[in-house]
């Protein structure tokens, strides 16, 4: 027989860790005090592997009002007004509960958001499923799908953006990151420190019952054939009592009224008070007899580790109690004094008049063990770049490649997902969710604010570091589509177990890819969350480092959308045009192959692309922008024309000024002569040549390229700018018709399909398929 | 014209109707508290969307006992306006204040996005601005919107032109495809006997304003402040 485990090792503690806890405390931990410190020191609080890495990403600028280390970050947008923002995973709980698992993952941002004082004005996510084609896949995104919106539509918050992949690697492990961004006076901003000795904490919310214990210990391990057993970690979500804490929470925090206030989220009560604690530097004298609970018979650990939901941790000077008690009352809830701020430093934990526990808050809170865990370059790294496109024969019949394409899950309309989520609710919604970037108005001034959440995965598990700076780059370009300039990034970083070296390996990378974007592109990382042990039987999800960015728009009457608008506006491709077939949607979906180089990327070249774009849509001389991602140039250009209901006529590949174009005739040849003359960019110092076989030119794709159309008249305007910011312009087409045709420049039709054809098949795709 | 908001605990869209009323419209508004007992001093009366009580048991159903309920069939007896948005509309039905109820929609899953709807009834206080049979654009934002009625309810709603807004198509069609939630008869609003009570389940406050889009919603606020201008220059005439 297998000796029993002790009960640290239950609680999920390494024996080091055991050791160290012993010599900090020069004694052994009683139960509740081994408890605690597994719930804090567990991977999701203490970022004990992570830490060393994360230090690498920028985190200060002239816009950051709040880093990261507080429940949200926070970007200026002027006026006196902030966005706090912040994107964090509920990866474990959806495997294995989607629709609570995602709920609640909701409910725990978007408390993170008014914690701060801000209201919470929208929400994005960013999931990621297996193969559609599994069963308990298409269980899992139902699930997920509905739990994001019913908590979120009973809030009243619009979900207004985000994304949704789909790959084999997630089919047991989703990813479930949700983001809640939200607008806050500079004067009303909070924070989660228990200052002031003698000041009093109070619990404002839901009763605390047995649900959820362990959570954030669940969310550090692999997900096993045992993982169903831990469903009772998974929280239940009532969002009807986290709209009444919303607003009782505002209320009190607009009255002035608050010292601290932070929600309870994972590790609950410990995590929570223990935290504030830390960041006042002060201790806690907490009663947890005077917790009011929902079960009878709890124990001091089941009451410290409960991770039931929609409750909020308050600290308040005591001759204001009173007036909390009163607005909370207003709202339906009640308020209970469980404790009072101490000057010494310890966490003193009581049941009635016993001491349950007793440990200094910095052990808990600073002095988790930080690794450095060894790392290997993965074995497939090398493998899998020397890919070459060579045995790969261009298919006959590429109407039919774009077809399939517009239908592949990971390219088709997700109104299927965002139909469920109300939207337009508080009615800021100036873009909606299937644009490149969500834009809201900020009401009572000129101003828009852009959102967009963004990562390409298979990038990622190919080539991590390429990938982690194209995610920042990518989000930054949606951003510049709708003419809003980046301001911030909250980051979602989803990796397997970081104890493999391959997975470490991929994890820095990907930060030092993250980091090496940001910096380039100034755009300060403020807030983010890490969740690793995405991993079932052994096998890895493909590294996820989302990133959820946010951007002012000066004049919300200058914004762009990729729809193509009218008939007779030429089409442009701003920036480079250097497509390649690796690691392409195209490869991945119509070849099944998952190899070959990522587009590379000059983060420099980037940047003017994007300065130049958000320019041109700022100025007012654009119609559409609209960014190559997945699929290409062809499937970029079928997205135009299905979000306008129009077609257009184009000549591949760009061959940039001077060349005939069809049906603009406007003579661009006169606008100068510093015109990139070879429109596809091939003769750009050190540049592979660009692959010519149709099918790289169509779904080939590529970074740094948006798709822009204006009035012919704008042409000159247009060009002048890409000259001034030193970026390549290229001529495309023409918007008409009813179809979308594209034509070699040798004469041959690559693609002629009408364009209700393609949007029949990209807006009917999913709900086939959930059907 | 003073306009009051009905605020049930978990109320939602109330924040963006009163901004319909004060910032666009530019009138006198404040909200009603759910435990208040009086609608004195009030001309139009809105209950906005939401998940009033977290629409728990059904939509509608703990809203329809709050305190404010009990003052709303004699405020509407006095002439009083009454809107019902959304979750509105289904407390008005919880409270029988209109006929029928709501179920779940038949697709089982919550729907947000933009509908079509044509103008049935231009002769109730809420529709003046709109031509009759007019095709208008509204979001909708809910997952129960399935109207019901029996046949004989249902065919006295006709009989007496109570039927004010159905789900259409573009060229005005009432068409089962146009329909968002299988409402009987493509349903999207209806009125009481005097005209003075509607519930409506899409959001005429979500399309108010140019920067959304669409301002078609606009007109049914306006089509309230025109009526009632109306009303007080006939009182007028009467008491000269």
């Amino acid at each position: 027989m297998p000796e029993p485990k002790a009960d640290w090792q239950e609680m999920g503690l390494t024996r080091q860790e055991y050791d160290r806890i012993c010599s900090l405390l020069d004694r052994e931990p009683n139960y509740l005090e081994t408890g605690l410190f597994a719930v804090l020191w567990s991977e999701h609080c203490a970022y004990s592997h992570s830490k060393p890495v994360l230090k690498l990403f920028p985190t200060t600028g002239q816009r950051v009002l709040q880093g990261p280390g507080e429940n949200a970050g926070i970007v200026d947008i002027g006026d006196g007004q902030g966005i706090v923002f912040k994107m964090e995973s509920h990866n474990h709980p959806s495997a294995i509960e989607p629709y609570q698992g995602a709920a609640t993952g909701v409910g725990g941002i978007v408390r993170d958001i008014f914690t701060m004082g801000a209201r919470p004005i929208a929400s994005l996510n960013s999931l990621r499923f297996g193969d559609l084609s599994g069963p308990r896949v298409r269980y899992l995104f139902s699930g997920v799908v509905a739990g994001i919106g019913d908590y979120g539509n009973c809030l009243g918050i619009p979900t207004v953006g985000g994304e949704v992949g789909f790959d084999p690697s997630f089919k047991d492990n989703p990813l479930v990151n949700a983001m809640c961004v939200g607008l806050v006076e500079h004067g009303q901003i909070r924070r989660g420190a228990a200052a002031g000795p003698g000041n009093q904490v109070l619990l404002v919310g839901a009763r605390t019952g047995r649900d959820g214990i362990h959570g954030c210990t669940f969310a550090s391990e692999e997900l096993s054939e045992e993982s169903e057993q831990r469903r009772p970690a998974v929280q239940v979500g009532d969002p009807f009592m986290e709209k009444l804490l919303i607003e009782a929470c505002l209320e009190v925090i607009a009255a002035g009224l608050v010292v601290g206030i932070q929600d309870l989220g994972a590790a609950g009560l410990t995590s929570s008070s223990a935290e504030m604690a830390g960041r006042a530097g002060t201790g806690l004298d907490l009663d947890v007899a005077l917790v009011p609970r929902r079960e009878q018979g709890m124990t001091p650990y089941e009451v410290m580790l409960s991770e039931s939901q929609e409750r909020m941790l308050l600290v308040i000077e005591p001759e204001r109690e009173q007036d909390v008690r009163r607005i909370v009352e207003k709202w339906g809830l009640e308020a209970t004094v469980i404790g009072r701020v101490t000057g010494d430093g310890i966490y003193c934990i009581r049941d009635g008049a016993a001491v349950v526990a007793e440990v200094p808050v910095r052990f808990l809170t600073d002095e988790a063990p930080v690794y450095y865990p060894q790392i290997r370059q993965p074995a497939y790294y090398e493998e899998r770049r020397s890919w070459t496109a060579a045995d790969i024969p261009v298919p006959d019949d590429l109407n039919q490649v774009l077809r399939r394409l517009l239908a592949a899950p990971n390219i088709a309309g997700k109104e299927w997902v965002y139909r469920q989520y109300d939207h337009t609710i508080m009615t800021n919604t100036v873009v909606r969710p299937g644009a490149d970037a969500a834009v809201l108005r900020i009401k009572g001034t000129r101003k828009g604010i852009a959102l967009t959440t963004d990562c390409n995965a298979r990038y990622c598990f190919l080539d991590p570091f390429q990938g982690g700076l194209q995610a920042v780059a990518e989000a930054a370009r949606n951003l510049s589509c709708v003419g809003a300039e980046p301001l911030g990034i909250t980051d979602c970083l989803n990796f397997g177990n970081p104890e493999k070296p391959e997975i470490f390996w991929q994890f820095r990378e990907a930060v030092r890819g993250l980091s090496e974007a940001c910096r380039i592109l100034d755009i300060p990382v403020v807030s983010g969350n890490v969740s690793f042990y995405n991993e079932t039987g052994g096998e890895a999800i493909h590294p996820t480092p989302v990133v959820g960015m946010v951007g002012l728009l000066p004049d919300i009457d200058k914004r762009c959308t990729g729809r193509f608008q009218h008939p007779g506006d030429a089409i442009l491709l701003l920036g480079r045009f250097r497509p390649g077939l690796g690691a392409s949607e195209y490869l991945a979906f119509i070849h099944g192959v998952e190899a070959g180089q990522v587009p590379d990327l000059d983060l420099f070249a980037e940047a003017r692309v994007q300065a130049c774009c958000r320019t041109l849509v700022c100025s007012g001389l654009l119609r559409s922008a609209h960014d190559c991602a997945e699929g290409g140039l062809g499937v970029a250009l079928a997205e135009c024309c299905i979000g306008g209901g129009i077609g257009a006529l184009i000549e591949m590949p760009p061959t940039g000024a001077g060349s005939k174009k069809p049906e603009v005739e406007v003579d661009i040849t006169n606008v100068g002569n510093k015109m990139p003359e070879a429109g596809v960019d091939i003769t750009e110092a050190g540049a592979d040549r660009v692959e010519q076989r149709e099918d790289n030119l169509l779904f080939g794709e590529t970074q740094s390229a948006i798709v822009i159309t204006c009035a012919p008249a704008r042409i000159p305007h247009v060009l002048r700018a890409a000259r001034e910011y030193d970026i390549p312009c290229l001529a495309l087409g023409a918007v008409g018709g009813d179809s979308l045709v594209i034509r070699h420049t040798s004469g041959r039709i690559m693609i002629n399909l009408p364009v209700g054809e393609m949007e029949s098949l990209w807006s009917e795709s999913i709900p086939k398929l959930m059907a | 014209m003073k306009f009051g908001i009905v605020v049930f605990p978990a109320s939602n869209c109330d924040m963006d109707t009163y901004h319909v009323v004060d910032q666009v419209l530019g009138h006198p508004v404040s909200y009603i508290w759910h435990r208040e007992r009086s609608l004195d001093g009030f001309d139009c009366v809105i209950l906005p969307g939401g998940f009033a009580y977290g629409d728990y048991l059904r939509a509608g159903a703990i809203a329809r006992f709050a305190p404010i309920m009990e003052a709303l069939p004699s405020f509407a007896e006095r002439g009083g306006l009454v809107l019902g948005i959304c979750n509105g509309f289904q407390v008005l039905l919880e409270a029988g204040l209109l006929p029928g109820a709501m179920r779940r929609n038949d697709s089982l899953q919550f729907r947000c996005r933009d509908v079509l709807l044509r103008v049935e009834n231009t002769r109730t206080p809420f529709t003046s601005r709109y031509r009759t049979g007019e095709v208008i654009r509204m979001p909708i934002a809910h997952g129960e919107g399935n109207y019901y009625a029996d046949s004989k309810t249902l065919k006295q709603l006709e009989d007496e032109g109570r039927i004010v807004f159905r789900y259409c198509s573009g060229d005005g069609e009432i068409l089962p495809e146009a329909n968002p939630n299988g409402a009987l008869g493509n349903i999207a609003g209806i009125c009481n006997r005097r005209g003075n009570i509607l519930g409506l389940m899409p959001h005429p406050e979500r399309c108010s304003e140019a920067v959304l889009g669409n301002s078609d919603g606009l007109r049914l606020f306006q089509s309230i402040l025109h009526w009632w201008g109306d009303a007080r220059e006939q009182e007028a005439v009467r008491h000269a």
